[in-house]
């Protein structure tokens, strides 16, 4: 993609998932997979009468963001019905926030290489999620699932801060780790608890104005975000460089063929027509709870890291590896509890492990391995009870198996053989074997000393400690 | 035992209670007044057997000595009151076919405290009339007068109170839905301060106004029935977490009064014989003692255009979710999701709720918002004002119940004219304030009603007042 001297101004929508036990306004319970419209009551399901009722968890989660970020926090807490119809939204208006979000004005630091970069947080106000239209289920039908229908979401609307697709990635990274440190949702985009729009324009460096901007939807992983937004500034580029305007719509990202396509135009947008909702009355939230919600805040990523850097010394890079998110981190902390080195511990959990998960396509907590595992592979290792390669073994069977390591190690003959003894008869029993190599290697052929370690690494599968087999290799020819 | 119907609660509780008839004959009889006179046409449903079984029920709980406050008791509820498992109609072709999987809080209140359900009263569609005659189901006659309205929306319930086919009946109140019908049926009813009765499994109309209330015989009758219906209610945000003074004991305890007529209110009377039975009745009232003062309230008289742009931008939104989609009426002739919205609400809502979705979803449109709904709330602010001025001075307000007694059914066709109906009664709506009706007098033969408007929580003054009233005048005698 050519810029051209164009400079892409884009702003991002964040809908975030928050980890409360039950719905905004109901108490039906919230948990995903479970069998269509088991989870919606009658409040979800917008019944005649019904009446909601706010989930004051879902209050003291968005103040945690709010605190996090350093943002300003709105003295009351009104909401409003934006009204629009569609089958999944069973009161035909969505229960959210105009005036007075909970969360105003704050900021977000983003790392770019060496340099950070400040972006501007508008907004974060509560909501309630919509149901799911499921298309492909019937041949003439369509089908609605309920469940999800009052779920909490915070939907968090940046500045036009971000300057290209990689800052928007960084950014929506930096959330991801903000709320799952707080604990206030599991961030999981291939779930839907963190969803995002994005505003996309593009202007020359020299224009007062913003140019005109569209609104892309539904692009719901890092990998997406990043996919859609160089996409769709390309196609503002190229639109306005043959001299034609950009039209100011909504547009749908389509994954499968990598590209955005017209939705809806400003003029077909919804009036949401918003007014304060009736049913609820303004929540006001004093300043003790505010300051009482700072003072208990969690350690968030950028402190962690800090303190992970000068109590472990650990490299910027591998500090900034293990606090990627809230369960790497306190996986790292629990694997260095059981007194191994913060060196190995890092090497180890973010080598051998990491290229695991990724290439199982898992995250940390859901993997067999636990930090008990790690700690004792790295103690067997330090004490040079098992062989690099064995350990890597291990900890593949571990992976798939689980179990436990000291067992592991008896049961797959893993134990490494430091005696001298022993290891002596493997060698004798190896030099006697190839009589003729060992008369090459006495008379200086010195490549073949890595044949007869191997060869006895082999009789001992792997299990022999090079280091000894060579010394007393070297023993031997010294005769 | 047609004698028995005509007892007020207050005897029917004691009669139950020293076993000189059961519950067995009083809804027996209640039940053949109602087939009786099916002609007047006040029940949507009528529940004869599960009554009969609950009356043996009752018959048991008296005799083992175990009796709740309103054990046996019949009574009717507007079929604005979900209850489980019943027909629920809310008065519209839209809902003819919904049965409730849950019960209302009014229900549910006044079940626990031991009465029985006969059936479900007739009422203008969604509560949106005056006269009875936009229900799906047919007008109410006025069982004074046939050719005459029974007023409404609560037609159905103040109907089947007069005609004595209940003891009391549940009602709900918006802009005057349970006062005017009370006046023109002459019987009592009460909208209680906004917020003393839940609003859980009520069919909204306008959720900043609607409040349930009773319709009875007297004032001694509504306090009893008011006081078993009211309390918190966790579901309902907009419920007052306030005790429930005993209404029973202060119905009739020795009170003194300040009443507060508004300057200017009757020299705008139109109606001789309505303007001076109000005088009449002020002056029986001042004659027993009660102090009078003029009061100011200069904002009233915006009362009506302020509440026609409110309470229908509320029902615009509170009406969305009957699309067709979960239940209620779905039109069969659908071949597009357009067309499921359009042609299930078009066939679905009758012509007065149409006209009022229009007027609200216009009132908050993107451009109109501030010149109507804004301006609105904030009239409706000055009134409330107004009136906590003048209730430093008073104990209560009297005003007329309407300008006019009952009108012949179909004999309004301007809607203007029919909103002006409620020219009296909105003022207390939009103030949140309690309010009462009580027959005063006649005009053209047919009752007409004096309002009591009290201080927030103050229903017991107002019941007072009236049952004061009532002592000195027969008015409220059925003849």
């Amino acid at each position: 993609m050519s810029l051209n001297n164009w400079q892409p101004v884009i702003g991002l929508e964040v809908h975030v998932q928050l980890a409360t036990k039950t719905k905004l306004f109901s108490s039906s319970p919230i948990a995903f997979g479970a069998e269509p419209n088991t989870q919606a009551s009658e409040i979800d399901l917008g019944l005649p009468g019904v009446l909601p009722v706010l989930n004051k968890e879902a209050i003291s989660q968005a103040l945690k963001f709010g605190c996090a970020i350093n943002a300003e926090i709105s003295e009351k807490v009104i909401f409003a019905r934006k009204n629009y119809f569609y089958p999944d939204l069973p009161k035909g208006y969505q229960i959210s926030q105009l005036d007075d979000p909970i969360v105003g004005k704050g900021s977000i630091e983003i790392k770019l290489g060496e340099k950070s970069k400040i972006i501007g947080v508008t907004r974060a106000h509560l909501e309630e999620d919509a149901g799911k239209s499921i298309h492909d289920l019937y041949s003439n039908n369509s089908a609605i699932d309920l469940n999800r229908a009052g779920t909490c979401l915070l939907e968090i609307v940046s500045e036009p801060d971000l300057s290209s697709a990689e800052e928007a990635v960084e950014y929506l990274k930096k959330i991801h780790s903000i709320v799952t440190f707080l604990g206030i949702s599991d961030g999981d985009m291939s779930q839907g608890s963190m969803r995002c729009d994005a505003n996309v324009s593009v202007k020359k460096p020299d224009d007062q104005e913003l140019g005109t901007r569209t609104e892309l939807k539904n692009i719901n992983s890092f990998k997406f975000v990043e996919k859609a937004i160089i996409f769709e500034i390309d196609r503002q580029i190229k639109k306005l460089e043959k001299g034609e305007e950009i039209i100011q719509e909504t547009r749908l990202y389509d994954s499968k063929k990598n590209l955005t396509r017209s939705m809806r135009s400003k003029e077909e947008a919804n009036d949401y027509r918003y007014f304060p909702e009736p049913d609820l009355i303004p929540i006001k939230i004093s300043k003790d709870q505010i300051n009482d919600v700072r003072k208990n805040l969690p350690e968030l990523p950028e402190i962690m890291k800090e303190r992970f850097m000068k109590s472990y010394e650990l490299s910027d890079d591998n500090a900034e590896l293990v606090t990627i998110n809230k369960e790497t981190a306190s996986f790292f902390e629990e694997v260095l509890s059981y007194k191994v080195s913060p060196k190995n511990a890092v090497n180890w959990i973010t080598g051998d492990l990491f290229a695991l998960l990724n290439k199982n396509d898992t995250n940390i907590s859901e993997s067999k391995v636990n930090p008990k595992h790690i700690s004792e592979i790295i103690q067997n290792i330090e004490d040079q009870k098992i062989s690099g390669p064995s350990a890597k073994k291990l900890l593949e069977i571990v992976w798939s198996e689980g179990g436990e390591i000291q067992e592991l190690i008896q049961k797959e003959g893993l134990e490494q053989i430091s005696n001298d003894d022993e290891i002596e008869r493997f060698l004798d029993e190896v030099i006697s074997e190839n009589q003729k190599q060992f008369e090459q290697l006495k008379s200086g052929k010195d490549r073949l000393q890595g044949f007869f370690v191997g060869q006895v690494m082999k009789k001992t599968s792997g299990s022999a400690s090079p280091q000894v087999v060579n010394k007393l290799l070297k023993d031997k020819l010294s005769k | 035992m047609s004698e028995l119907i005509n007892l007020s609660l207050t005897d029917q509780v004691l009669g139950l209670g020293d076993k000189s008839f059961s519950s067995k004959e009083i809804t027996g009889a209640y039940l053949n007044e109602i087939k009786k006179k099916e002609s007047l046409n006040c029940f949507i449903s009528v529940f004869e057997e599960e009554s009969e079984e609950k009356a043996l029920i009752a018959d048991e709980n008296i005799a083992k000595n175990k009796a709740r406050p309103l054990e046996g008791i019949p009574i009717a509820h507007k079929d604005i009151f979900c209850i489980k498992d019943k027909k629920t109609t809310c008065g519209s072709k839209m809902l003819s076919n919904f049965i409730s999987p849950y019960s209302s809080e009014v229900f549910s209140k006044l079940d626990t405290a031991g009465a029985i359900t006969l059936g479900k009263t007739n009422m203008d569609e969604f509560a949106m009339g005056s006269s009875n005659e936009t229900s799906f189901y047919g007008n109410v006659l006025n069982p004074i007068n046939e050719k005459l309205s029974p007023g409404g929306s609560s037609g159905g319930s103040a109907a089947a109170v007069r005609a004595n086919l209940c003891s009391f009946a549940t009602a709900t109140d918006t802009g005057g839905s349970i006062r005017q019908p009370a006046s023109f049926c002459g019987v009592t009813g009460i909208k209680p301060t906004y917020g003393r009765v839940s609003r859980w499994g009520m069919i909204a109309f306008a959720s900043s106004l609607d409040q349930a209330g009773i319709i009875a015989k007297n004032a001694k009758d509504a306090a009893i029935a008011l006081k078993y219906m009211s309390g918190f209610d966790q579901k309902d945000s907009t419920s007052l977490n306030e005790e429930v003074k005993d209404l029973q004991k202060e119905v009739d305890a020795d009170q003194e009064h300040v009443i507060g007529i508004p300057k200017g209110l009757i020299e705008n009377i139109k109606n001789d014989q309505v303007r001076d039975s109000f005088k009449n009745a002020i002056s029986i009232l001042e004659k027993d003692g009660a102090k009078i003062k003029e009061i100011n309230l200069p904002h009233i008289e915006y009362s009506l255009p302020a509440y026609y742009v409110i309470a229908p931008a509320e029902c615009s939104a509170n009406l969305a979710r009957y699309d067709g989609i979960r239940f209620g009426h779905r039109s069969e002739s659908v071949s597009s999701l357009e067309d499921l919205y359009v042609n299930s609400r078009t066939e679905g809502f009758g012509k007065e709720v149409k006209n009022r979705i229009f007027i609200g979803t216009f009132c908050l449109s993107a451009g109109y918002y501030d010149a109507f709904y804004n301006k609105a709330l904030k009239i409706r602010n000055l009134i409330k004002s107004d009136f906590d001025e003048a209730f430093k001075k008073v104990s209560s307000i009297a005003m007329p119940t309407c300008s006019n007694s009952s009108f012949e059914l179909g004999s309004i066709s301007d809607p203007v004219e029919m909103y002006e109906q409620d020219i009296y009664t909105i003022p207390a709506n939009l103030a949140g304030l309690p309010a009462l009706s009580i027959p005063s007098g006649t005009a053209d033969e047919m009752p007409i009603g004096l309002q009591l408007i009290g201080n927030y929580l103050e229903e017991g003054r107002i019941l007072n007042l009236a049952n004061k009233f009532q002592k000195l005048t027969d008015f409220h005698e059925f003849k």
